[in-house]
């Protein structure tokens, strides 16, 4: 009954804003340069039944993924880094502090000119998420309960067991709360490198090739698309932290 | 015999012993007794090898094993009250020393129990680990007093040397334990 009120609640919302947007197109009545919500929906409809659409979808959600695994995967490994060895943290936090300073079009404009035009989008995902997750895995890290610490030592934890019964638990909650803002960052960020780049066989190439030939309802569905995606993969990794939580009990 | 002579211990805003010479036996019970913020919490600290000595000597622990239960309960949040034992035993013998505890549901995470419970968690665990030594920092806080005769009945004699902070002298005679007052010891 409480999930049933929720999903109402949440569907008259998003019902209101749609009335929003096609009253706006309405009022402006120019559908090729302002699509409302039906054109948008026949535009969107008319594009999943092509091929080419899926492939697209499908690289670019494979190209989004790689970056945002290897930097999901680097950024722990950076962070386990600067909390056990003492002068890493010296040594890359510039590095770290550079990537955060640096407009995504800027690395955008930069790695175009160095890799492989699909694999920029792979590349800027992997640099936007990458200090996202190494500082937060640091900070959690760095925040571990001292007396469990203590604890763990007093009664002769192996090391893997520190890291399974005590590192890991403590870190987690900071941790998925990072992944959860870096796939957002990761999207979009792949996506704009795709956009720049033209990335072939891309959302990116599409919503840029959309905006080139003024095909405005093509680039509303193409929007459309990477909303939908965005939240069906952060509803993924959502369903994905809810299963892990209790599982050591 | 453990011996700690002429030992001073610091933290940087507070000298808690500046010249401690104190003797223990290898085995038996040994209670310390002392006001508040004497340094019984930190004696046991020193004893478990957690708290470096400034100066003087400590001999007479080493190689042993010892077992602490520290005066927090220092229990893992997010495992079940038998895990948290097993990790320092094995599965056996967590349950073993649960029911010994009266602990009946061992599945309870620390946050479902009481804080009495959750001490006996931690009572257990540290009994579970077994060893040379037993360091107990403030045993029975929290628990009943038929409750505490009843564990300290377990507790007693499970070690061959057995050293808690207690508060009253009560406490060191459930568990037989002779008196050591840090508060009254002879400076040389």
């Amino acid at each position: 009954m409480k999930q049933m009120k929720l999903f109402l609640r949440r569907a008259l919302v998003g019902a209101f804003w749609i009335g929003v947007w096609w009253a706006i197109a309405f009022f402006v009545g120019l559908p090729k340069l302002l699509p409302g919500p039906k054109e948008t929906a026949l535009a969107f409809a008319r594009l999943c039944q092509t091929a080419e659409f899926w492939r697209s979808v499908g690289f670019t959600l494979l190209r989004v993924a790689l970056g945002y695994g290897f930097a999901v995967a680097a950024g722990v490994l950076l962070a386990a880094g600067c909390h056990w060895i003492r002068g890493v943290e010296t040594l890359l936090s510039p590095l770290r502090t550079v990537i955060r300073a640096t407009p995504v079009s800027s690395f955008i404009l930069l790695v175009w000119l160095w890799l492989k035009r699909a694999h920029v989008p792979v590349f800027i995902s992997f640099l936007m998420v990458l200090p996202i997750i190494w500082t937060a895995a640091q900070e959690a890290l760095d925040a571990v309960d001292g007396d469990l610490r203590e604890m763990a030592r007093m009664y002769r934890f192996s090391r893997w067991k520190k890291i399974r019964y005590l590192y890991i638990p403590s870190v987690r909650p900071a941790f998925m709360a990072a992944c959860m803002t870096g796939l957002g960052f990761a999207w979009k960020s792949g996506i704009a490198a795709e956009v720049i780049a033209l990335t072939p066989d891309s959302v990116g190439k599409h919503l840029s090739d959309a905006k080139n030939y003024l095909e405005y309802p093509d680039l509303f569905a193409w929007t459309l698309t990477v909303i939908l995606l965005s939240m069906a993969l952060e509803a993924g990794l959502k369903a994905l932290a809810r299963k892990r939580k209790g599982v050591d009990k | 015999m453990i011996r700690l002579s002429h030992v001073r211990v610091q933290y940087p805003d507070k000298t808690v012993f500046d010249d401690l010479s104190l003797t223990l036996p290898d085995s038996g019970a040994v209670a310390l007794m002392a006001p508040s913020g004497y340094g019984k919490t930190t004696l046991l600290r020193v004893l478990a090898g957690l708290k470096p000595i400034d100066a003087g000597e400590l001999s007479g622990l080493e190689n042993k094993k010892i077992s602490f239960l520290f005066q927090e309960d220092r229990l893992l949040p997010w495992v079940s009250a038998q895990k948290n034992v097993e990790l320092v035993s094995d599965a056996n013998t967590a349950k073993h020393w649960l029911n010994q505890m009266e602990i009946p549901d061992g599945n309870q995470l620390p946050r479902e129990m009481s804080g009495g419970m959750q001490r006996r968690v931690a009572l257990a665990r540290a009994m579970a680990f077994g060893g040379d030594v037993l360091l107990l920092d403030e045993p029975f806080k929290g628990l009943d007093e038929a409750l505490r005769a009843r564990i300290a009945g377990r507790i007693k004699g499970k070690f061959p040397l057995i050293l808690l902070s207690v508060h009253d002298a009560q406490e060191a005679e459930l568990m037989g334990a002779r008196i050591v007052r840090l508060d009254e010891l002879p400076s040389d």
